[in-house]
């Protein structure tokens, strides 16, 4: 039976548990906005993954890896055509350019790697085919899952608090007139870079995260990192007021007298049983 | 005339109608609106008060099923709806795991207005794609002692098991509990 649902409303962190837990083998394939992945678990353990955008050929990935240079990956590439990559990998330890266990950790490696970018992502459609197995030319390993659980669950608690903090994609941002002092120490990583360009009132955050390829909760962190630094504010919707606290009411049939409860409780059972 | 009452919640259209139509020997009171919101709109028209259906039990003694309202924006009347409940239903859509995180919430939030047994309801098990409950518990985090139970509100004997599994769990609860002392 398909296990079928939006990552929005169930997370991966959520998903990955069941899988574990129930010790599952079967292929998740998750399609988000820009790209699709698909995951192979066996026994409840991480066994293959790929996405839909990049080489997922073992040369790829060991280029990937950076132990291969770029000449050696075109010069393998232009001469493994039809060999799989069982076949490739047993030629690459015969011939001594790398050990059985290099190759394994850097699928290793590249499986996580795959599979940590799901956590990116809060938007996407999954489904869970339970036996289906990886191509058979594809090699596996098998990876515990409780760490990444452990991570997805750290993850999600700092998007929890990113969505706090900055709690809708729709709001536009704007640099602040008189940024603070410190500003002339500021250093911004890469990915701030990328942003900084489009902070303009006019362009929401979701059109800033289109356009500069960010997944909402990187979005979300670099914003919320810029205005931390106080160089940028966000125009802000009115935020819901909060819920009363519950309170307790006591049960009717347990505060009253317990053999009288449980006459009461009789009748009403034979009641249904007849309907 | 001894009236009792028990509640059945979920998240909108998890089933709640349909379960409280099949047992209840009137038709069930519904206050049914048209849906203004964008994302409701699965259905031409939802509870937006409340339902609620009656079994009599004897000359005495009347069941009252209340319905809550699915919708979050009227989670104010759930702490009304659930004073004095003998105990409560969650039913949560099997085919539907965006709910599940609601259905949690909603679970949770009863169990703080009222300590008292509950079941939880695994409806729409014969839909396609209906999760298994074993998977449903894990995914909705109960623990192996809370009865998650397969469920189609729209067939009666269903229904009717899915109620009396939460009276024997009341009853166990009143059997476990310690005659008060007397001074």
């Amino acid at each position: 039976m398909a296990i079928k649902g939006n990552l929005h409303d169930f997370t991966l962190t959520q998903l990955l548990n069941l899988i574990n837990l129930a010790h599952k083998t079967g292929t998740l394939v998750v399609e988000g906005t820009n790209d699709s992945v698909e995951v192979f678990f066996s026994n409840g353990k991480l066994a293959y993954a790929q996405t839909g955008e990049e080489d997922n050929s073992l040369v790829g990935i060991l280029h990937k890896s950076e132990l291969l240079s770029a000449n050696q990956y075109r010069g393998i590439k232009a001469n493994v055509n039809g060999m799989s990559d069982k076949e490739l990998g047993l030629l690459l330890i015969n011939a001594n350019y790398f050990s059985q266990q290099e190759i394994l950790n850097s699928l290793q490696i590249h499986f996580i790697d795959v599979l940590k970018r799901l956590f990116t992502w809060m938007e996407g459609f999954f489904q869970f085919e339970t036996d289906v197995s990886p191509p058979e030319d594809k090699i596996t390993v098998r990876v515990n899952l409780e760490n990444l659980i452990l991570e997805g669950s750290r993850q999600a608690q700092e998007l929890e608090h990113l969505e706090e903090e900055i709690p809708s994609l729709d709001i536009g941002v704007k640099f602040v007139d008189r940024p603070g002092a410190n500003i002339a120490n500021l250093k911004l990583s890469q990915t701030e870079w990328k942003v900084i360009p489009y902070v303009d009132p006019k362009n929401t955050l979701s059109q800033i995260a289109k356009v500069t390829d960010l997944a909402d909760f990187e979005i979300r962190q670099v914003i919320y990192s810029l205005l931390q630094a106080g160089i940028i504010e966000l125009v802000r919707p009115t935020t819901p007021a909060g819920e009363p606290p519950p309170k307790r009411i006591p049960d009717p049939i347990v505060k009253g007298d317990k053999e009288e409860g449980k006459s009461i409780l009789t009748r009403i059972i034979n009641r249904i049983r007849k309907l | 005339m001894q009236t009792l009452k028990m509640v059945v919640t979920g998240p909108f259209n998890a089933g709640k109608t349909e379960f409280i139509q099949s047992v209840s020997e009137i038709d069930v009171v519904s206050t049914e609106r048209k849906i203004s919101s964008e994302i409701e709109r699965i259905k031409d028209t939802t509870t937006v008060a409340m339902d609620f259906g009656r079994i009599t039990i004897d000359s005495e003694m009347t069941l009252y099923l209340f319905g809550t309202p699915g919708q979050k924006r009227f989670d104010f009347m759930w702490e009304i709806l659930s004073e004095g409940m003998l105990g409560f239903v969650v039913i949560i859509d099997s085919s539907r795991p965006e709910t599940f995180r609601e259905a949690r919430k909603i679970l949770e939030t009863f169990r703080a207005y009222a300590p008292t047994p509950y079941v939880v309801a695994a409806n729409k098990q014969d839909c396609e794609d209906a999760w298994e409950v074993e998977d449903m518990r894990i995914a909705l985090r109960l623990s192996p002692e809370i009865k998650l139970l397969e469920c189609v509100a729209t067939k009666k004997n269903s229904v009717k098991e899915v109620l009396l599994e939460l009276l024997y769990s009341i009853l166990a609860e009143l059997e476990s509990v310690e005659p008060a002392l007397v001074n």
